[in-house]
């Protein structure tokens, strides 16, 4: 079994060190946590989003759109949320007083000294062979973080218009979702968004999440802010499902890398993968629809998780791009295969920190720090290009299973498009159903029909 | 929507004069002309030559920001590039897949360059020409086509689907013959990237001269004069271009105070703030928000938030404010500080509430909430701006 130790962070103030977890609570624990002893008359606001599909929107754009741009409806009730929790002291700092900083270079790798995020917490042995882990009731969820922590509850519209309710019943039927703070946040607006919180699902993607958090970074509507999801193993320190969040308005050196297209999916889905970063991965954007990008990535993830290959995922750019990082890190560290000189700097190599933003907690770090120096600790957590490709390799194919799947409904779509005058868009989804089989360099073209 | 037109008129007319119109419409190039002051970053102007290639009328594009031309296919990276450009206030140059009104996409080289104000050095205008890409290798290609109305002018050039990258394995060739075999005009592939010849870069290049020309002559002529340089004057401290671009999103009441400066100045004023005072901008930039007090002011009101800025902390009050014309309103007031990348107090910033006004959000956001919003979006406006260099004040 292959273990870390490392400085868990500290999401809510509710959440103590494992040692002191465990003793179950009785009913009425009084401190208003979303649990069955308090949840009954907890009303929470409730944000319902419209369902409408990528193809959609981008035909809005052609056609009508409104002439101004104001900050979107969701990106305003997070913010508002965000700045209230502020004023109310819930944070255990104010991160706008940490001071950060665009590293000089090619890529403008982001740094940022945050020296009170890891305080007051012990180390703790974390398994990191295992990326599929069952959910613990005994250890912390996010069932026992307190109301006050939570900012609204995130659901689809049933009339597929957006909908508020600053006053809605938490109903345990609705299997609601939520969005909460994250009391030790490493940018302004940091948020999880917790699937199905009573459910009390592991870390753990499927189709349904994943389309839940691809929805929100569409309703935010904001370039700046993006979304991530570390796996087990992947430096994830809390086994139930969430996807993190946080606003930066600068653009993320992965979103600068130069890509290489490998494919294209059944549902337009284009697959690419990084060129001239450190880390390797894949790219995942456009599709016919939302619903396309959502399913060709969960799928991806699913097979990384299910081969017990961790990894880590970032949204970006409104959802419409989507970086995929299988990683070794924690593995290479169990394994004692990381220079002290790293594991020194106590850096977690997480999601954000790939992307390209490094939250360092030494002030010696941040005032070294060098494009040189990032760059050497990204290319430990990167696969090796061998291994890359074979982690491909079983990426795509799980893709093109899957895409077999959905045959039907793609052959159904044809018929449709037949009968009107064709839009590029349609005749795309026509070409690209001709051919539904995944192309890529290291597989064979499956041709089904 | 009007008084957005009327004021994108009014802005172009008083830096350039209303000659300046004619003057572009002269040029064959396409441009278009944006203002980043202005809320949405609209396109202020757009000469025939774009408006031919893109297919809108001048009423459909005015007064809309830049991106309506993109769509699915365009490369989000980019996009991304050329936002990062207009907020680093420098010049760019990439190829780009635009779309036609109709929905026909297109490659062109969109190179875009800053127009600086001579009197404060801020960045007033960008100018983005868009050359269509020729592709000489699509005469051999198979299903190349023209656009139905190719006889005019540089449009006869576009060449839908022309720019075929190399591809890189014998199964992608395969699926690319497929796509390449429809022959509907609009059907044709849209490579994945594409590469302006050097003559293209020349023509655009010149492009930009000769606008730059025009607007550096016409605001002569109004004695506001501009360049495409940036001239760095120190000691003015007004805020960037591309904060401004992030702050013109926030459709509330609000200034931005500097505590650096002698007496505490305003450094922006949003249009709601305006419009809910009476005051222009130019009357309100540079000055204390004392202005808003008058006779029946509470003194103690006052003194909590002098109080408040000197302990650097938030605070909200109830408060009597007075507006140009005298009138006085219930001001609902909330003062926060605001941090830049280095962690220190930049600026403190006042949203404006007024008591009873029917100005409810359409989403039913209740006006405290939406405060707090123009609190958050401010202080990742000003804490993310101030990290990268190269704006004209950080």
């Amino acid at each position: 079994m292959l273990r870390i130790k490392r400085v868990p962070t500290v999401v809510s103030n509710y959440q103590k060190d494992e040692a002191e977890e465990g003793a179950p609570r009785g009913g009425g624990c009084g401190r208003n946590c979303l649990n069955k002893c308090c949840i009954q008359g907890a009303k929470l606001p409730l944000y319902a989003f419209k369902k409408v599909n990528q193809t959609e929107t981008e035909k809005g754009l052609l056609g009508h759109e409104t002439k101004e741009l104001p900050v979107e409806f969701l990106d305003s009730l997070l913010l508002g949320e965000w700045e209230d929790r502020v004023q109310r002291g819930l944070f255990r700092y104010d991160v706008t007083a940490c001071e950060t900083k665009v590293i000089p270079g090619q890529y403008g790798f982001i740094a940022q000294l945050n020296e009170g995020r890891h305080l007051k917490k012990r180390p703790t042995e974390f398994r990191v062979d295992k990326v599929l882990q069952p959910f613990d009731g005994s250890k912390f969820n996010f069932t026992k973080v307190g109301q006050e922590e939570v900012l609204f509850q995130f659901e689809a519209s049933e009339d597929g218009e957006v909908q508020f309710l600053p006053n809605a019943p938490v109903s345990v039927e609705n299997a609601p979702s939520v969005v909460a703070i994250n009391v030790s946040p490493i940018e302004y607006g940091h948020v999880l968004l917790i699937p199905r919180i009573l459910e009390c699902l592991p870390q753990r993607i499927d189709h349904e999440s994943l389309l839940l958090a691809l929805h929100m970074a569409v309703e935010a509507g904001n370039p700046y802010f993006r979304m991530g999801y570390n796996s087990l193993g992947a430096f994830a320190t809390i086994n139930h499902l969430h996807f993190q969040a946080y606003y930066l308005a600068v653009p993320f050196p992965i979103e600068k890398a130069p890509t290489k297209k490998i494919t294209t999916s059944a549902g337009g889905v284009k697959i690419s993968e990084l060129l001239n970063y450190p880390v390797r991965g894949l790219v995942f954007e456009g599709g016919n629809a939302l619903q396309d990008l959502s399913n060709t990535v969960s799928d991806a993830c699913i097979c990384l998780q299910d081969n017990n290959i961790p990894y880590n995922v970032l949204i970006s750019d409104c959802g419409k791009r989507v970086f995929l990082l299988p990683q070794c890190y924690a593995e290479k560290q169990a394994l004692g295969e990381v220079s002290s000189e790293l594991l020194d700097t106590q850096v977690n190599p997480a999601v954000w920190e790939i992307s390209g933003h490094m939250v360092l907690k030494r002030k010696k770090d941040y005032e070294e720090a060098s494009e040189e120096n990032a760059w050497r600790l990204l290319a430990v957590v990167s696969l090796s290009e061998e291994r890359f490709q074979e982690v491909n390799a079983l990426i795509f194919e799980a893709i093109a299973c899957a895409g077999n799947a959905n045959e039907d409904i793609a052959e159904r779509s044809l018929g449709e498009a037949d009968d009107k005058p064709q839009s590029h868009e349609e005749v795309d989804a026509i070409n690209n159903s001709s051919c539904p089989a995944m192309v890529s360099g290291t597989h064979e073209c499956l041709v089904l029909q | 929507m009007d008084s957005q037109l009327s004021l994108i008129e009014e802005s172009f007319n008083n830096r350039y004069s209303s000659w300046v119109r004619d003057a572009l419409d002269d040029l064959p190039d396409n441009f278009t002309i944006t203002d980043p002051s202005i809320s949405g970053h609209p396109i202020v102007f757009a000469s025939r030559g774009f408006l031919k290639m893109s297919g809108y009328s001048r009423e459909e594009v005015i007064g809309r920001n830049g991106r309506i031309f993109q769509g699915p296919r365009t490369n989000r990276r980019s996009v991304m590039e050329i936002r990062e450009a207009i907020r680093q206030e420098r010049a760019i140059e990439v190829n780009l897949l635009n779309y036609r009104k109709d929905g026909a996409p297109f490659w062109l080289l969109f190179r875009m360059s800053p127009v600086f104000g001579k009197e404060d050095g801020r960045v007033t205008h960008f100018v983005a020409v868009q050359v269509p890409i020729v592709s000489k290798k699509h005469r051999r290609n198979n299903g190349v086509s023209f656009s139905e109305d190719g006889e005019s002018g540089g449009l006869r050039e576009i060449v839908f689907g022309s720019c075929r990258r190399e591809v890189c394995s014998d199964s992608l060739l395969e699926f690319d013959r497929v796509l390449a075999l429809d022959s509907d005009s609009r059907g044709l592939e849209i490579q994945d990237s594409c590469e302006a010849s050097d003559l293209e870069k020349q023509r655009a290049a010149t492009a930009i001269n000769n606008v730059l020309s025009v607007l550096v002559n016409y605001s002569e002529s109004t004695g506001r004069s501009v360049c495409g340089k940036r001239c760095n004057l120190p000691g003015m401290s007004f805020i960037s271009s591309s904060l401004h671009i992030s702050l013109g999103r926030i459709k509330q009441s609000f200034v931005l105070t500097d505590p650096h400066l002698p007496d505490m100045p305003i450094v922006y004023a949003s249009d709601a703030f305006l419009k809910m005072t009476g005051y222009d901008r130019h009357e309100v930039l540079g000055h204390n928000c004392c202005f808003l007090n008058g006779v029946d002011t509470d003194t103690a009101t006052l003194n909590q938030i002098m109080e408040s800025i000197q302990t650097e902390r938030a605070c909200t009050v109830r408060i009597l404010s007075y507006r140009k014309d005298n009138s006085s309103f219930w001001n609902f007031l909330h003062i926060s500080p605001v941090r830049n990348a280095s962690g220190k107090i930049a600026y403190f910033v006042s949203v404006q509430i007024e008591e009873g006004s029917k100005n409810q959000d359409r989403h039913g956001l209740s006006p405290e909430m939406r405060q707090l919003s123009a609190v958050g979006a401010i202080k990742v406006a000003v804490r993310s701006l101030s990290m990268s260099a190269g704006t004209s004040k950080s």
